[in-house]
């Protein structure tokens, strides 16, 4: 890839960060406390998806 | 008595409108997912290159920020969030064509598509039949994400493969999240726009299929 390129898509990405940043800081102080169960909820079905895309680059090999 | 048919009937209302949100958001979902692959089929044709990524990317960019906001509530919103997913689709043909150029391509590329549907309708599924609320997610997805971002400018220059097969495990796993957090909204009635909602949905899917084609291609080549 060309530098005139990386350098266009690094622009790109970085207002995305600015973009996002406002949103980000706003959701990160309002957002309501997790409990435990609030984390199992949320941890069984990541590790379900970490494991299929194990399986998933197993199948392609 | 009549209080209790009161707080009865706005219940069933709040539920009867997020029932419509949900419906239409994964109506729009399917039809904006259709048209990108057909926009994808259409670059792929042609072969364009990566310039028409570029050109993709950032097109789609500047409708997101600056289109969608002031036409979500209106018909016009429908469109934009058409030209969004037909431009996004458009831009993979160019990465499309590099997997396809590769000796077991085909497969890689169909493996990364249905893995892909499996994770959204898996999680999808698990969002709507708990009904719990991921709200709690939103800032450390978001802040997440950021940090991918950086990562991501960095590796741009860098062009390290280990810290790309990283971002793209990442991606993978905060897209996911993003899926149960934007699942819940709408279930919870935090995401009353139906455009918005698809929006935010198609960005998950399609960045779990682009990163998913990225680790599979990488760690699943015959080399």
């Amino acid at each position: 890839m060309e530098m005139w390129m990386k350098v266009t898509y690094a622009i790109l990405m970085g207002m995305m960060i600015i973009a996002i940043w406002p949103r980000a800081k706003h959701m990160l102080t309002n957002s309501p406390k997790p409990s435990g169960d609030d984390w199992r909820a949320v941890l069984l079905p990541i590790a379900g998806v970490i494991l299929f895309v194990m399986l998933l680059i197993s199948s392609v090999r | 008595m009549y209080q209790n048919e009161r707080v009865i009937g706005r219940t069933s209302e709040s539920a009867l409108s997020t029932n419509k949100v949900l419906r239409n958001t994964y109506m729009m979902l399917s039809m904006t997912l259709l048209f990108s692959a057909l926009m994808a089929a259409v670059s792929m044709m042609m072969n364009v290159g990566f310039m028409a990524n570029l050109i993709a990317f950032g097109g789609s960019i500047v409708l997101l920020w600056f289109v969608l906001p002031r036409t979500a509530n209106s018909s016009a919103g429908v469109a934009v969030v058409f030209a969004i997913t037909g431009l996004l689709g458009f831009g993979l043909g160019p990465i499309l064509n590099t997997y396809l150029a590769m000796a077991n391509g085909g497969q890689v590329i169909m493996t990364a598509l249905g893995g892909t549907g499996v994770i959204f309708l898996g999680l999808s599924a698990y969002a709507l039949t708990t009904k719990r609320d991921f709200s709690f997610l939103g800032g450390m997805l978001f802040i997440g994400f950021m940090v991918v971002l950086l990562a991501a400018i960095a590796n741009i220059f860098l062009a390290i493969p280990a810290l790309s097969l990283t971002i793209s495990a990442v991606v993978i796993l905060l897209m996911s999240g993003f899926i149960l957090y934007d699942t819940s909204r709408i279930i919870n009635g935090g995401e009353t726009n139906y455009l918005l909602a698809t929006v935010s949905l198609y960005l998950s899917i399609y960045n779990i299929f682009v990163h998913l084609l990225s680790l599979l291609g990488a760690l699943g080549g015959d080399d």
